[in-house]
């Protein structure tokens, strides 16, 4: 089988004041492959995420998204706009437009960012709702929603951008356990269409059933990544292995990064 | 002490009547311009564009640091003697710009503090869905912060509603100044001014009630 990457980063460094928070990042993702990234809390994680659309901009590193490469030293406003359209994010906290329905929440790129009629948009955004199981809730403001439900519109409006890659920002952490099961449930779905995820988690059995590759990250930096299998069950670092010790099989949803 | 000339009021009321809409002409397109100027340097403020940023803060601070009166003689009686294309101005104009003026400075602030109070995560979910800046103003932020600088806007709005009453001054015979000759006519200075007053009132409370309904309006999204 033939792979093309979906994105491919470069030599990633961030840093927050003094703190070095990314240290030379380097990384591959293959079109339609899912990649889960572990590791403690405060390692980086999700900075990682937001960098790779920009809403924190790394210090030094190239971005590239098909033909799209993006470095901090010569990025233009249009680069990362470009870079911003070519991902989709979804939030930890669910981030959906407050002063938006549901079905807006997912026409409103799809009009102003993308340029369809709105005819179109609201069936595009009509299927989407279908799919995450929320079509009854199309005329729902957020606040009328649970966060179960806000982060499967969360989800949807990211899937209706149909971006190259989309990247999932601890989508359960905000979550009280008894949505955990539904927004995981709508993430299987999104694998299930071939759709290249990179999912920073602390669910490590979804984890460990999603994956085609999970990354092991700490301290900023990448210390080992593999198939589940390999990671899992034969971590070869000692941080993976006191990590994996702490947090279990499963995994628990109790930190953030 | 005489007793209050009731017929005499009962009169004045059609004839003051007549003079509203011009009242609320000046204070609706004084609205109308002073809500534009004040968005777009409420933007201005919170992006901080170079140079421009420095007009701006200069602006408000003159037209929040100085009394609406005196920004109205400015207009009026003393910007003509220097800018000669300004001597046709007339005192419903002169009148309009300085509550513009006045207003959005006052305005441009609460509106400024309003976009900064939305939420961090409506910036970044914008941003991430590939948003410009100015779709991302257009489309989240300012709907999200017209919703909190509502009350004040409309605060504003009444405070200009009574602020054209200095149109007499620069004498422009509208709801003030119309009593204000009236009154020089009867002598009844207590009878005319009670009467303006109860207008302006009523005026204030319609607003009030529409305000109200505004006011549901914007939080329709934000109802459990």
């Amino acid at each position: 089988m033939i792979t093309t990457a979906a994105i491919t980063v470069n030599g990633l460094n961030k840093s927050f004041g003094d703190t070095s928070v990314l240290k030379d990042i380097s990384l591959e993702i293959q079109s339609g492959e899912r990649v889960v990234v572990i590791g403690p809390s405060g390692t980086g994680k999700s900075t990682l995420l937001r960098c790779l659309n920009y809403l924190d901009r790394p210090e030094s590193g190239s971005i590239r998204v098909g033909d799209l490469t993006v470095d901090p030293a010569s990025a233009s406003r249009s680069d990362i706009l470009a870079l911003r359209r070519r991902t989709a994010f979804v939030f930890q906290n669910y981030a959906l437009f407050a002063n938006k329905t549901a079905r807006e929440n997912i026409t409103q790129a799809l009009i102003t960012v993308k340029g369809l009629s709105k005819a179109e948009a609201n069936a595009r955004a009509d299927e989407t709702l279908r799919e995450t199981g929320l079509i009854d809730k199309a005329d729902a403001y957020p606040a009328a929603l649970s966060g179960g439900q806000q982060q499967r519109i969360g989800i949807g409006r990211a899937m209706a951008l149909d971006a190259d890659l989309m990247l999932f920002d601890e989508p359960t952490s905000a979550l009280d356990p008894e949505w955990v099961g539904e927004v995981l449930d709508l993430m299987r779905r999104v694998a299930e269409k071939h759709q290249t995820m990179l999912i920073v988690t602390h669910e490590m059995q979804f984890a460990r059933e999603i994956a085609d590759r999970i990354i092991f990250m700490s301290d900023g930096q990448i210390v080992e990544q593999g198939t589940p299998q390999q990671l899992l069950e034969d971590p070869q670092d000692a941080r993976t292995k006191a990590f994996l010790r702490r947090v279990g099989k499963t995994g628990a949803s109790e930190g953030q990064s | 002490m005489r007793a209050l000339d009731f017929e005499y009021m009962w009169d004045m009321v059609p004839v003051l009547l007549g003079y509203v809409p011009l009242t609320l002409f000046m204070a609706l397109v004084g609205m109308f311009f002073a809500l534009i100027f004040a968005s777009v340097m409420a933007v201005e403020r919170v992006f901080r564009v170079p140079v421009l940023d420095s007009f701006v803060r200069l602006f408000i601070s003159f037209f929040r640091g100085t009394p609406l009166l005196v920004q109205l003689f400015l207009f009026y009686y003393g910007l003509p003697q220097v800018l000669a294309f300004l001597t046709t101005i007339n005192g419903v104009t002169a009148t309009i710009m300085g509550l513009t003026l006045h207003f959005s400075a006052y305005m441009a602030e609460s509106i400024r503090a309003a976009i900064l109070g939305v939420d961090r995560s409506q910036w970044e979910a914008a941003q991430a869905v590939g948003m410009t800046q100015v779709q991302m103003m257009q489309h989240i932020i300012l709907p999200q912060a017209a919703r909190v600088a509502a009350p004040t806007l409309v605060n504003y709005f009444i405070d200009m509603i009574k602020g054209t009453s200095l149109a007499f001054t620069l004498g422009v015979t509208e709801l003030m100044g119309a009593t204000q000759k009236e009154a020089a006519g009867s002598f009844l200075y207590f009878e005319a001014f009670l009467v303006v007053a109860a207008i302006y009132w009523i005026m204030v409370e319609v607003l009030s009630f529409a305000q109200r309904h505004l006011e549901t309006y914007l939080n329709k999204a934000y109802a459990r």
